[in-house]
């Protein structure tokens, strides 16, 4: 059954002259218990695409000039503010990177996890259940930990309050915006064990957002690669992984670096992402491609369903 | 932590001894003969002769800081030369109205400047973030004696919406808090504003508006908290200038306080009534500021670690 779907999305920040398309034409949909990664380079809209879902972006700066967002089958973009406010951590719930300035400094964290009870499960916003929350999280000694404040704790474990606190009002779709980016590698792993865990236990759906493909084949049924603005490749995880279609992605795969590895150099992409606002006519990719021919600069590909379930931003995904 | 407290305490101690050598020097240099202003003009020589023996006015400077030193150990702070009243009675029996004063002025002040910086930060670039904007950077502007009069004059006295002077009632300090209040209220409403707006970007707020937090409750609970921390700190060295403002409000209102106790003792240069005045507003700073002190403690938990 279909959570989410996000339909031909397109988003200017500023408007008429100056706007600046920072996502153009984005469609994603994710089931009930899926999880979904949304990989991609800094600045190629897979935030804001993210945050979108529960209109978080401000507007202004930011302009929906088009598309839509089911949320349920109801669009969040036609959502007045009151109901906006009980999809926000009711229905959709984010954890995002960097937990201690995620955390407010001011507040325990007990209060903080309380809040969101209070807010979506007002019946039960009692220690009793923030306990219980930090317990589903592996806090230790939870009962003597709901006194503590953010600066008390470690990266990991405000990490893991604010995914408590994301699950205080058992939403179906959980968006982690790169959760892990801040943490030490070896939290990392704990952190994602824990997501891959709770989503199992709980059947919630997942919103991944990483820019790191090593963590894709963990945890995704399906990933969606960003491209300044657009999704270039939309495939089921193993398959994508094993085979990927779209040069950018298979570019960017080489460019994770392995342990055992032959090469002297790590490989990267040439050239640099380009600037929004600055995008190329055609394939947005085509400048930096390896596989270029002279049409890629003319129009830009449509995402095609190259196989049965994998779709692909690019005409000669069949070249080598 | 006892050991931070016992620290501030001292240095409290030292910077009231500060004062206390500092404004007796002062005083001492002031031009004006001491005898003279208790006598009365007209004295013989004969009685002013009398008059400085029976106050040691003729010892070296040193000896009489000595003295005064001493006695202040005892916990006395002497006679007024002019009433020959008790100085430390004489300051509590006035101090109730200047307290009155403050707090009414602290209330009004805060009342108006954080719904206001809240307001501007909120609706930044609008007509009313700009018409606020130049009000409380007039206001800053302002010197509190001119305005003490203003409001005298047009609001009591050719209105006739607030007593004019004197003090019989708390009507009669609504004029001379309100002249507090807008002195010191205009700065804080920007610098509330300004704390703001830097907190209104933080992730926190960000992540409170991510779980259902409603625009009003971000404003009041999860940012204003946390833009006030950096207000306390003002707060502390702010009330100096409180009671600076108090002097003026208080003379041009003809209440019975501190203000205008010290002033009179300064048109008589009654040393120990000013020497009584000037020690008890360095206490009432010092230990506002050790208040502030464990206030800010409590407003912000981050700074127990660091004790």
């Amino acid at each position: 059954m279909t959570l989410l779907e996000i339909k031909s999305l397109k988003m200017d920040f500023g408007a008429g002259a100056d706007a600046l398309r920072a996502v153009d034409g984005v469609s994603l949909a994710i089931g009930t218990g899926e999880t979904v990664c949304l990989v991609g380079e800094s600045g190629c809209g897979k935030s804001v695409t993210a945050l979108s879902i529960a209109r978080l972006v401000p507007t202004p700066p930011a302009n929906y000039v088009g598309g839509e967002i089911l949320l349920n089958g109801r669009d969040t973009l036609k959502m007045a503010n009151g109901e906006l406010q009980k999809i926000r951590g009711g229905v959709v719930s984010y954890v995002f990177q960097e937990p201690g300035a995620s955390l407010n400094p001011v507040f325990r964290i007990g209060s903080q996890i309380k809040e969101s009870l209070k807010l979506h499960q007002p019946g039960k916003a009692t220690d009793a259940e923030v306990i219980r929350l930090l317990k589903l999280v592996g806090i230790p000694a939870p009962e003597s930990r709901i006194r503590n404040y953010p600066f008390e704790m470690s990266g990991g474990m405000q990490q893991r309050v604010m995914i408590a606190m994301a699950l205080a009002s058992e939403p179906k779709l959980l968006v982690a915006d790169e959760p892990t980016t801040a943490l030490d590698v070896t939290i990392q792993a704990q952190i994602l064990d824990l997501l891959r865990d709770l989503k199992q236990r709980l059947g919630m759906a997942i919103l991944l957002i990483t820019h790191n493909l090593g963590i894709v084949g963990d945890m995704a049924d399906r990933v969606a690669v960003m491209y300044a603005g657009q999704i270039v490749e939309l495939s089921p995880a193993k398959e994508l992984l094993r085979r990927p279609l779209h040069p950018y992605t298979k570019a960017l795969m080489a460019s994770v670096p392995k342990l055992h590895g032959t090469a002297d150099r790590l490989s990267a992409i040439p050239g640099n992402v380009p600037r929004i606002g600055n995008f190329p006519p055609g394939c947005r990719f085509a400048p930096r491609c390896p596989i270029a021919q002279p049409e890629c600069s003319v129009a830009v590909p449509d995402l095609v369903e190259a196989e049965p379930g994998r779709w692909v931003r690019c005409p000669f995904w069949k070249t080598p | 932590m006892p050991n931070r407290l016992l620290t501030r305490l001292f240095w409290s101690v030292v910077t009231l001894l500060a004062t206390a050598v500092l404004t007796f020097l002062l005083v001492n240099a002031v031009p004006g003969d001491v005898a003279r202003s208790i006598a009365g003009s007209k004295a013989s020589p004969e009685v002013l002769q009398q008059v400085r023996e029976k106050y040691h006015l003729n010892d070296p400077m040193l000896v009489r800081l000595g003295h005064y030193l001493v006695q202040l150990a005892r916990g006395d702070l002497g006679h007024s030369y002019v009433t020959d009243q008790s100085v430390s009675e004489a300051i509590l029996t006035r101090f109730p109205t200047t307290a009155a004063l403050c707090v009414t002025g602290l209330v009004m002040w805060m009342l108006a400047a954080v719904p206001l910086g809240v307001l501007m930060a909120r609706f930044r670039g609008s007509w009313f973030d700009r018409t606020i904007l130049v009000a409380a950077t007039l206001s800053l502007s302002l010197p509190a004696f001119w305005l003490a009069r203003m409001l005298q004059y047009w609001l009591a006295f050719r209105l006739g919406w607030f007593p004019v002077a004197g003090f019989r009632s708390f009507a009669h300090l609504l004029l001379p808090a309100a002249t507090l209040a807008i002195i010191s209220g205009g700065y804080y409403a920007l610098l509330i504003q300004a704390n703001m707006m830097e907190v209104l970007h933080a992730p926190y707020i960000a992540a409170a508006r991510a779980k259902g937090v409603s625009e009003t409750v971000i404003l009041f609970r999860h940012a204003l908290r946390n833009a006030f921390i950096p207000v306390v700190t003002v707060l502390g060295t702010d009330v100096a200038a409180l009671l600076s403002g108090v002097i003026f409000t208080e003379n041009v209102f003809a209440l019975p306080g501190i203000g205008t106790l010290a002033v009179q003792s300064v048109f008589n240069l009654d040393v120990p009534m000013i020497m009584g005045t000037v020690l008890f507003s360095a206490t009432l700073v010092v230990s506002v500021n050790l208040v502030v002190d464990l206030l800010y403690r409590w407003i912000d938990p981050r700074i127990k670690a660091d004790y």
